[in-house]
């Protein structure tokens, strides 16, 4: 297994090496040490490869990852998984704002809590927060699924499109042209693939509220315009 | 002989002018503010109101035809690993696919590549057409982020990480659903037919600091290939500049108020932001003051019409010119060709500017399958090359004039103003006088 230490080898080294990795190598498993809050650990990574972070990291780690399987063992700063294509990224402790930010594809596990606009204008991720996550989450949000074991801040899913959003603790307030919606039977059952993905334990589907689009918002109209 | 009362000539207001009376009857009778494209119409200070001196005694001209006068440009040496090598510093500005239809797009790269310069993507993605047929891409990163993913980020030539434009800075963008196609849809992650906001802000940064950030992890997936630009609206061009190049951008794309977009409030457009020839010598002042002119390169854009246009903002010190409307223009759009059609839809050629609803008689900001036939990528792309190649002789024949060997040896004490407020905004001599507004305690 390859280890990048980040008090010797600098970020450049680290994220060359993992986009040089060559189709079909055995080099399949990486470990990162002493990160020490790094910004934009493991970016782009492009290969079916895990990376393992062994400790905290800086803003956008993970940013534009393309089938990796990034794990922190710490905490994430802002942007952690944003436009995130394919694969998966879990941060064992907690993330920073918008975490998952735009991200198209693959699943992001935040263990600890989330903070602002997670999961802000994303694009098809599926993010699962075993905490609770802060204010103006999903704005903008357009596809995907965000999970929320916790409680979501004020203005979850203002302004949003066609996200799913579940949440199994208290919605502080709910914003434009999001509404609490009903439970049908694939909806349970694509939460609990959901949380089986994210590792989750001894909840179940049922206990989840799901949120998502009014649509009244989708074609302007002016009698709308106090909603803005 | 008996007088009667003269009559007095009917007079119409300046302030209350006809289309101001006109706007206000449309917003009593709709209750919606008015949504248009392009930039700002009204009158504003711009290249037309500078001349250049030429040459005389004390300055030596060059032979026109004869003696050689550079117009290569290098954008990105500061931090790229690969800067790109443009033949003319003239290239096309960022417009997207979306508001403008595929055969458009292709065009505009046929155009760009045929006359050696880079062609820019917009707020919707890269299309096949336009990186195919664009030797040197430039690809914008939006707030809205519609499209954006990082094989794309590597297939580009450039990054342009748009912070804001001239005809709305401080504004996002809205795609009215009637442009929304299966394929503009798809390529936005959102449902067809509905409208489609583009955000204002970036969703994962705010301020200087965050965006150095960003800066750096655009550049860590790209290995440090690309050169990075950094696109902002004529606001505050002193400080945005000086913030973009502490931010650690390799380019700073500048755009004043005349510059177009596919869709704004009329409101936004006329009356926030800044003319382009405001704002130019700001830009330069603190590229000069933080000992980075030249190195960080500025491109300008916002009304550039001709090759006087182009050689009076390198003189003001910009490294390149960015152009839109006048490319679209050159592509056939505005075209009396299609006078019949502008008039059905109450306009005329020349001033259709409802680009937002997707019905563009020259097949150009339009989505209609029908429509866009009207546009042959091809022939348009070689009109487009051929303006670009007028534009750029036009400017070697002024530089040669003032006796550079180089366009970008073009300087402000080449210049010279024809009004006191186009002295102070480009910071050169009204004629005939050695005053510059501001200068010298005046």
């Amino acid at each position: 297994m390859p280890t990048v230490d980040l008090s010797k080898s600098s970020l450049r080294e680290l994220n060359q090496a993992l986009h040089d990795i060559p189709p079909g190598s055995n080099e399949t498993s990486w470990e990162v040490v002493n990160p020490k809050g790094s910004h934009a650990v493991a970016v782009g990574v492009d290969k079916p490869v895990a990376v393992d972070v062994r400790g905290s990291v800086g803003y956008y780690c993970g940013g534009m990852n393309d089938g990796g399987a990034i794990t922190v063992h710490g905490s994430a700063g802002p942007g952690v998984g944003e436009n995130m294509m394919s694969g998966s990224i879990v941060v064992k402790g907690d993330a920073s704002q918008y975490a998952g930010a735009t991200a198209r594809g693959g699943l992001l596990v935040i263990e600890g809590n989330a903070s602002s606009r997670c999961g802000i204008s994303m694009k098809g991720v599926d993010i699962v927060v075993h905490g609770s996550i802060g204010h103006m989450s999903a704005f903008m949000a357009q596809s995907g699924n965000l999970v929320v074991l916790g409680d979501a801040g004020d203005a979850l899913g203002d302004s949003i499109y066609e996200a799913k959003l579940y949440v199994r603790g208290k919605v502080k307030s709910l914003g434009a042209d999001c509404v609490k919606k009903k439970m049908h039977p694939k909806h349970i059952e694509r939460l609990q693939k959901l949380l089986d993905a994210a590792g989750v334990k001894g909840v179940k589907p049922e206990e989840f509220t799901r949120y998502g689009s009014a649509r009244t918002l989708y074609n302007f109209n002016i009698d709308n315009a106090d909603a803005y | 002989m008996t007088y009667k009362n003269p009559p007095t000539t009917p007079r119409k207001s300046a302030t209350f002018d006809d289309y101001t009376l006109s706007e206000i009857r449309r917003a009593a009778a709709t209750g919606i503010y008015d949504i248009r494209g392009g930039g700002a119409k009204r009158k504003l200070p711009h290249f037309d109101d500078l001349l250049f001196l030429g040459a005389s005694i004390s300055r030596y001209p060059l032979e026109g035809y004869r003696e050689r006068c550079d117009t290569s440009v290098v954008l990105g040496t500061r931090f790229a690993k690969k800067p790109i090598e443009l033949k003319i510093p003239i290239t096309i500005a960022g417009m997207s696919f979306g508001s403008l239809s595929g055969p458009a797009k292709e065009a505009l790269g046929r155009g760009a590549t045929l006359a050696g310069t880079s062609t820019t993507t917009g707020d919707g993605g890269m299309t096949e057409e336009e990186r195919g047929h664009s030797k040197t891409l430039v690809y914008q990163y939006l707030p809205s982020r519609y499209g954006m993913n990082p094989r794309d980020l590597r297939r580009a030539d450039a990054i342009e990480i748009v912070v804001g434009q001239g005809a709305k800075p401080g504004g996002g963008g809205m795609l009215l659903g009637q442009k929304i196609s299966d394929r503009v849809a798809n390529m936005r992650n959102l449902p067809k037919g509905i409208d489609q906001r583009s955000a204002c802000r970036h969703p994962d940064w705010t301020g200087p600091d965050d965006l150095e950030i960003k800066i750096l992890e655009v550049r860590e997936i790209t290995n440090w290939e690309k050169p990075i630009y950094i696109k902002v609206g004529g606001a505050r061009p002193y400080y945005d500049t000086a913030l973009a190049v502490k931010a650690g951008a390799d380019v700073v794309v500048l755009d004043g108020m005349q510059g177009g977009t596919a869709a704004t409030q009329e409101v936004f457009i006329e009356n926030v932001g800044q003319p382009t020839l405001a704002c130019i010598r700001p830009a330069v002042q603190a590229l000069q003051d933080l000992g980075m002119h030249r190195k960080v390169q500025l491109i300008v854009s916002g009304g550039i019409r001709n090759g006087a246009d182009v050689a009076k903002a390198l003189a003001l010190g910009a490294d390149a010119v960015s152009i839109g409307t006048a490319a679209l223009v050159a592509l056939g759009d505005q075209d009396p060709h299609w006078e019949e059609e502008y008039n059905k839809l109450g306009t005329t050629a020349g001033a259709y500017d409802d680009w937002h609803e997707g019905k563009d008689p020259a097949g150009i900001t339009t989505q209609d399958p029908e429509l866009m036939k009207r546009v042959d990528p091809a022939a348009a792309g070689r009109r487009l090359a051929n303006y670009l190649k007028v534009m750029t002789l036009e400017t070697q024949t002024i530089a040669r004039s003032c006796g550079k060997n180089d366009v970008h040896n073009l300087e402000p004490e080449d210049l010279c103003a024809l009004t006191v407020e186009a002295a102070a905004m480009a910071q050169v001599p009204l004629a005939g006088t050695s005053w510059i507004p501001g200068k010298g305690g005046f």
